[in-house]
């Protein structure tokens, strides 16, 4: 657990949480608190249960056996690896999409001018490249204000470039925006460029909870990936 | 200097001819379409046509010839008799398409869009759907006569089948992802329904929506030579009784043209209704 977390709120309380397929258990009795504007980036090899976690904070996994106490906030958006963005809606329909804010329409034009895309509202998903679309997805995110946004390897499917200026920007917007953040990704250098702590996980387990600061933090977290550089 | 230096050496290795500062490849696609090509294979047909029937290679009792064909054309529309025939087979084609396509369409939204409705009327349908729905004309027949109703019925019927089949299949079949991001958007049923499923359904509904005139034809067709005392299929079964070839292509090319141009009215109405789709293939 982070050593502050008593001192301050916190946005994500996980204690216990188990999750099961069948005989195999993928999230075994974990705890984890993540405090209001903090950053986690979650690292795990595939398999290590990072994205069932993810689900379970997401309400994603009804199908699945396990038991736990939960505690999220109560505004969350999910940011998927795919932009999943609805084609038949054009960019802005779909950033305010299930937003009820009388505003809304607002909110969305100016979340689009956040991530750079304006302009833009009318266009249709699909006339907009792959990095275009995540950051559609990001406006789409924000734009309810979350108080926790859940990413599961949001940029997993863009070109190295991209990524890089979707680092920046994510960064950017974290700051302006102060919502907690658990990031599951499986890049290291990922991991420590954004996040304010790192949790690996291993067998459903925590094995490492870290911060980004630490000496030698690129070694330590591939040592506890299984990785021996 | 440098890039010359550079091209010499490779053409020692392998020769690439260079002109006009193409690198030459032999072309293996199909090449350049024709212009007109489409019309290409169709005039050929007309005009072999034409010269077998002017040569007397072709028994006008057998297919009677292109001209022959024109001038009946123009008979049967100055009498009035086309007009009349056209109209009834239409009418009778638009009926039972609304009807059965309107139907298809509400029974499968019930069918996609709850458990119970879906327990409730998928089996039927699909039971339906395995008996060819012209196997049922002795039965409709008995129960409805041979009047109008029967005619319209039976187009109804596989109208809706088709319908339902596509339309069922577009609303379940929206793609899991999308379920999942009204999900945490925090969607209710009725917003994740308009939002989500109808507009995901629409392509299926479209192709619904062509199968099932492609097939009101289809069964009009058969109708109206079974049992009919106007429309294009019994003007045609009449001329079949005295051997009048010339009066049957008139009324092929009827069919023909009025399948033809319902699917093309179709197709403009999908592209646009489903604009958002033209960015995936242009």
């Amino acid at each position: 657990m982070a050593p502050h977390a008593d001192q301050l709120t916190s946005a994500v309380e996980i204690r216990g949480l188990s999750r099961r397929f069948g005989e195999h258990v993928v999230l075994d009795a974990l705890d984890l608190s993540i405090t209001d504007g903090e950053f986690v980036a979650l690292l795990g090899r595939s398999g290590s249960g990072k994205s069932t976690m993810l689900r379970a904070l997401a309400g994603l996994d009804y199908d699945v056996t396990g038991d736990g106490e939960l505690r999220i906030p109560d505004r969350v958006s999910v940011v998927f690896q795919d932009s999943r963005l609805l084609p038949w809606r054009r960019v802005l329909d779909n950033v305010i999409l299930g937003n009820r804010a009388a505003d809304g329409r607002t909110r969305g034009i100016e979340a689009l001018a956040e991530v750079g895309l304006s302009g833009r509202e009318r266009a249709w998903p699909n006339q907009l490249s792959g990095g275009e679309q995540q950051r559609v997805a990001l406006a789409r995110s924000l734009v309810g204000e979350p108080q926790l946004l859940l990413a599961d390897e949001p940029f997993g499917a863009l070109d190295a470039l991209t990524r890089l200026k979707m680092h920046e920007l994510l960064r950017d917007l974290c700051r302006r925006h102060r919502p907690a953040v658990l990031l599951v990704t499986h890049d290291v250098d990922e991991a420590i460029k954004l996040a304010d702590r790192i949790v690996v996980l291993d067998a459903g387990r925590i094995a490492l909870d870290v911060r980004p600061t630490q000496p030698d933090i690129r070694d330590v977290l591939l040592r506890a990936l299984g990785v021996t550089a | 200097m440098l890039t010359s230096t550079i091209s010499s050496t490779i053409s020692r290795t392998a020769p690439p001819p260079v002109a006009h500062g193409h690198v030459r490849r032999r072309r293996l696609g199909p090449g350049r379409p024709i212009p007109y090509g489409r019309a290409v294979g169709p005039l050929l047909l007309v005009t072999i046509w034409a010269v077998a029937s002017a040569t007397g290679v072709l028994d006008p009792r057998m297919l009677s010839a292109p001209w022959t064909i024109v001038g009946t054309t123009g008979d049967l529309i100055a009498s009035g008799d086309l007009q009349t025939h056209i109209l009834a087979s239409l009418q009778r084609a638009a009926l039972g398409f609304l009807i059965g396509g309107t139907v298809g369409t509400v029974l499968a939204i019930v069918a996609g869009i709850s458990r119970i409705g879906e327990a409730l009327i998928d089996g039927p349908i699909q039971i339906k759907r395995a008996i060819p729905t012209i196997g049922l004309i002795p039965l409709l027949i008995l129960w409805l006569g041979i009047g109008e109703t029967f005619k319209v019925v039976i187009i109804a019927l596989a109208a809706a089948i088709y319908m339902y089949v596509q339309v069922f299949a577009g609303l379940t079949g929206i793609d899991h992802r999308y379920v999942e991001l009204a999900e945490v958007q925090n969607y209710t049923r009725w917003e994740f329904l308009r939002h989500v499923v109808f507009p995901g359904a629409l392509p299926g509904f479209f192709v619904g929506l062509r199968l099932s005139v492609t097939f009101s034809w289809l069964i009009l067709i058969t109708v109206e030579q079974i049992n009919a005392l106007s429309g294009v299929g019994y003007m045609m079964s009449q001329a079949q009784l005295y051997a009048q070839t010339d009066v049957i292509v008139v009324g092929l090319l009827v069919y023909g043209v009025f399948g033809f141009a319902s699917d093309t009215l179709l197709r403009l109405l999908e592209r646009r209704v489903l604009s958002w789709r033209r960015t995936l293939t242009s």
